[in-house]
């Protein structure tokens, strides 16, 4: 840990951020010295976690409060890295999620993922859990390029082994891999780019760049490298390829963090980038929207498809990290043509919807682990009517999906709210230039959000409406209380958000600070431009008058109404498996985007006098991966498989090729 | 003391008015097809009984299917404060009320969707999922309307769009504003299932969208939801009515004489429409809403010089 410059510094916001951060690092390391068969080191690595995550969080309510940018500078031995890290607006804005979500994890791995009952794996995923977290704690504090890579590698690497988690299922080791080709795809653009930062200033220092300082070209290849490189990490589509199959794999508190936090890793750092660098032009921004709507319309249509409860969760990251890359081409628009009401809009929709992602998400992925420990599947059709075995955890993954969709009054609909504002404001602006992205981009948006309500009445009404498909639906409990608290704290910040939105008004200036730069900060801050109390307040009112309305159709119903079959337009006979399943219901909009599919139908062959038992299947698969990159792998493969025409195995032909090497190292000088 | 009453006055109007339209569309029906029809104010005593009766609830269903119907009613009665009705500001008015206005709709369709499939009827689920289809499509040709008189008018508020400042823009941007028109009355048709989209009055459960979502309802249950319904018909006839007539003259009374005729010749517009034309083929309907998107889209391009 850094050596403290500050005499008073203990209780300052960024050392109890660090020491949170050590501390949850080292959550999991008791466990590995205590019994696997006993549940004192998971109970010992939660209560460690919880401490870190709450000192963590301290740390930045202290920052909040004292208002005063704080940072360490310690000498570290590696060459031209120095263990700089500083709390700023932004960092203290990521800062939030990346305490949060594993704090309420560590609690619902105690009953979702025991010890007692996962003995041969509980450990790694606790260790590699704790470390995981550190790592991103210390990677959005972090102001030296190789700080910032190394802590990037940790977290890559401790989220590989959380992703195989299950070492011995061999869906787990491809998912894995996969994972971790693009992680370090991802990790080789970072270099690439910090290298051309440390050509242009000098030095690792993250500091901002002066326009005087770059060239155009220079500027354009940093922002691209920034743009893949961080993009890989986010799951922007068409660099969304691993992310599909890591989130599905992965135990479910596992998901939550990965789709909930590293993701936004990507998020913070191309932001943190994009803050570094001077403004970039027009085009730049318009690129970045663009990427962000198609994303977000390939990650819902293709979460459409998915038959996969937690594949369709992980679609639905795509598809929110489209969104927070709409709000961020927005503000990049924004500020290159001097609209700052665009850049607090744009900005701040971004980064709330950061933290709004972060709670649905995880809401939904922790309700839909507690539902596959109940029934054991993922499988969407085979489930049905859960929300009568297990309300509670029906009624959480029901505003889940409600404040997914960006539905009033939960917090997806302030942050959606805010990008829309800003794309409004800049299509209202004069210039054209500017102008068709933003319509387009408010068109894109509304109909990915569409998209997404239809998506989650697919997802939740199959699985918690109607009556249960299967014998794995009919036999389901609800889940322990340790699964639940951590499930309903998500629920009420939904609510929180949504119906409170001023609240967030103060964080989000902070976090928008560096970007708009404190002479223009004085024209307006974030409730100048956006009417939240207002908004709230007519939350509130939807709240209230729904209420009224309910009760008084409730107590109408209770009075008059009885009981029986649902009408089955004439039939009586109505059994379990003639319910419409998920894929019926998707069936029409598969349809309408055949074309982004590759979709694979096994039909029956129906003999008229004597029909014979018969099945129906149909999958749609990712045409990125299946179409393009595991094509191009394959090709790779067997280009390199020349290459082995030189591996003889005998040691004097590796000594030869070694001479030979050297002898054109030395041709060359 | 003005505002107070006008508000009190646009409260009133959208409470009580929209079953009329119901009405109207019901009586323009009758007189194409040579009938007496059902009296003007039938769609009342529907729901004033409806709301008398008991109810057969599924045993399959849970809260959700109840939860539908209220929220749904709720969600149009907050939309319908929020939209213009004449000439003034309607009682909630903010920047960016157009999308909570969206998103409500939304959000009714959203539990509206998820109580029909709280039945496990197969038939419920079909309508279900055509409705969430069809919205997927109904959805940008709305937002390039509201784009687009956001960028004439410079307001991003509801009342502020379809207030006295868009009147001026009809001479300038008169096309625009007229294919925005004709997009927005295909939305209209296709949220409030009329014909061509859905035939309300149709026998035959596999082709109805809207209808077929509510069959286990009764009782006060669909006296709500007709009521709903109702409301949120008279929500889209008031903003095309604004979007053709935004004026706004010294005399309030003058003002919702006009935005009464203007509504009950919406309806009465798409009565003739009924009687005039079938229901189109469900695999047709993606084609009609994909027009009204590019209608408002052109109607947006123009704009753009």
């Amino acid at each position: 840990m850094g050596v403290d410059a500050h005499p008073a510094g203990w209780f300052m916001s960024i050392s109890l951020v660090l020491w949170g951060a050590a501390t949850v690092g080292l959550s999991g390391v008791p466990g590995l010295f205590s019994s696997a068969e006993r549940m004192s080191g998971q109970r010992l690595g939660a209560i460690l976690a919880v401490l870190g995550c709450a000192l963590g969080t301290a740390g930045v309510v202290e920052y909040w409060r004292s208002g005063a940018t704080a940072s360490i500078v310690a000498p570290w031995r590696i060459p031209e890295g120095e263990f700089a890290v500083e709390l700023d607006g932004l960092s203290a804005f990521f800062l939030v999620p990346v305490f949060l979500i594993p704090l309420l994890g560590s609690i619902y791995g105690l009953e979702y993922w025991k010890q007692t009952e996962r003995r041969r794996n509980g450990r790694k995923l606790r260790l590699f859990y704790g470390i995981s977290t550190a790592a991103m704690a210390l990677l959005v504090v972090a102001r030296n390029g190789l700080l910032f890579l190394a802590a990037w590698e940790t977290m890559a690497l401790s989220a590989y082994f959380l992703v195989t988690t299950e070492d011995d299922d061999p869906e787990a080791r491809e998912a894995g891999w996969i994972y971790l080709v693009s992680a370090h795809f991802s990790t080789l653009c970072l270099f690439a780019m910090f290298g051309l930062m440390r050509a242009t200033t000098g030095s690792f220092a993250m500091e901002s760049i002066g326009s005087g300082a770059i060239t155009p070209g220079m500027k354009g290849m940093i922002f691209a490298l920034a743009l893949v490189g961080f993009g890989l990490k986010a799951g922007l589509a068409p660099l969304h390829v691993w992310l599909p199959g890591a989130h599905a794999i992965a135990p479910s508190h596992v998901s939550a963090l990965m789709s909930g936090v590293i993701l936004k890793m990507g998020v913070y750092g191309f932001i943190r980038t994009a803050t570094l660098l001077p403004s970039v032009s027009v085009g730049w921004g318009a690129v970045v929207l663009a990427a962000g709507a198609i994303s977000g319309i390939v990650g819902v249509v293709y979460a459409i498809g998915q038959h996969d409860l937690k594949r369709l969760l992980a679609y639905h990251s795509v598809e929110n990290i489209g969104i927070i890359y709409m709000g961020i081409g927005l503000a990049l628009i924004g500020r290159s043509i001097g609209r700052f009401d665009c850049v607090v809009l744009g900005l701040g929709g971004a980064l709330l919807h950061v933290w709004n992602h972060a709670i649905f998400k995880s809401l939904l992925f922790l309700s839909a682990g507690s539902t596959i420990r109940a029934t054991h599947t993922r499988e969407i059709d085979r489930l049905g009517g859960l929300l009568k075995a297990t309300p509670a955890t029906g009624a959480c993954f029901l505003a889940g999906s409600a404040a997914i969709c960006g539905l009033p009054p939960l917090n997806g609909f302030i942050s959606e709210l805010l990008i829309y504002l800003g794309l409004f404001r800049i299509s209202t602006g004069e210039r054209a230039a500017s102008f068709a992205p933003a319509a387009a981009g408010a068109a894109a948006l509304a109909t990915i959000g569409a998209l997404a309500a239809a998506c989650f009445v697919k997802a939740f009404a199959a699985v918690f409406l109607g009556s249960p498909r299967s014998h794995e639906g009919s036999h389901a409990r609800e889940a322990p209380a340790a699964m639940l608290i951590p499930m309903i704290i998500l629920v009420c910040m939904c609510f929180m958000i949504g119906l409170a939105p001023v609240s967030v008004a103060a964080p989000l200036d902070r976090a928008t600070d560096r970007w708009i730069g404190a002479a223009v900060r004085d024209r307006g801050r974030l409730l100048d431009f956006a009417p939240l109390d207002r908004v709230g307040a007519a939350a509130i009112a939807l709240f209230v008058v729904a209420s009224i309305v309910g009760t008084l159709l409730v107590y109408r119903v209770k009075r008059t109404a009885s009981r029986a079959s649902t009408w089955g337009c004439g039939y009586v006979n109505a059994t379990p498996r003639m319910q419409y399943t998920a894929s019926s219901f998707a069936s029409p909009l598969v349809g309408l985007f055949a074309r982004m599919y590759r979709i694979r139908t096994v039909r029956p062959e129906v003999s008229p006098v004597f029909p014979r038992r018969a099945s129906f299947e149909s999958e749609t698969s990712d045409l990125v991966l299946d179409g393009v990159v595991l094509p191009v792998f394959r090709f790779t493969a067997w280009v390199f498989s020349f290459a082995r025409l030189t591996q003889r195995g005998s040691i004097q032909a590796y000594l030869f090729y070694i001479l030979i090497f050297l002898l054109i190292l030395l041709a060359w000088r | 003391m003005h505002a107070i009453v006008h508000n009190l006055i646009h409260i009133a109007v959208v409470l009580i008015a929209p079953p009329l339209l119901v009405g109207v569309i019901n009586k323009v029906k009758a007189f194409f097809a040579g009938r007496t029809g059902p009296p003007l104010l039938q769609p009342y005593y529907d729901i004033i009984k409806l709301f008398q009766k008991g109810s057969v609830i599924s045993e399959t269903t849970t809260w959700v299917f109840l939860a539908g119907p209220p929220i749904a009613l709720s969600t149009a009665i907050l939309v319908s404060l929020l939209i213009p009705a004449a000439g003034s500001a309607a009682p909630i008015s903010f920047e960016g009320d157009l999308i909570l206005a969206a998103y409500l709709l939304g959000l009714g369709r959203f539990f509206t969707a998820l109580a029909a499939m709280d039945t496990g009827s197969s038939f419920e689920g079909m309508g279900a999922s055509r409705e969430v289809t069809f919205a997927c499509l109904a959805e940008p040709a709305f937002f390039l309307g509201l784009a687009t008189t956001a960028k004439l008018t410079g307001s991003l508020s509801l009342s502020g769009m379809f207030g006295p400042e868009l009147a001026s823009h009809w001479s300038s941007a008169g096309a625009s504003l007229a294919l925005v028109f004709v997009g927005w009355f295909i939305v209209a048709l296709a949220e409030n299932s009329r014909i061509p989209f859905d035939d309300p009055n149709t026998h035959l459960e596999l082709t109805m969208i809207h209808e077929v979502m509510v069959l286990d309802h009764g009782g006060p249950a669909l006296g709500m939801i007709l009521y709903g319904a109702s409301i949120k018909l008279f929500v889209f006839a008031a903003l095309l009515v604004r979007l053709a007539t935004p004026i706004a003259t010294r005399l309030p009374i003058v003002d919702w004489l006009i935005f009464g005729v203007g509504i009950l010749g919406v309806a009465a517009l798409i009565g003739v429409i009924e009687s005039a034309t079938a229901r189109l083929r469900l695999s047709h309907i993606p084609v009609l809403l994909v027009a009204a998107c590019l209608l408002c889209g052109f109607g947006l391009i123009l704009l753009a010089r």
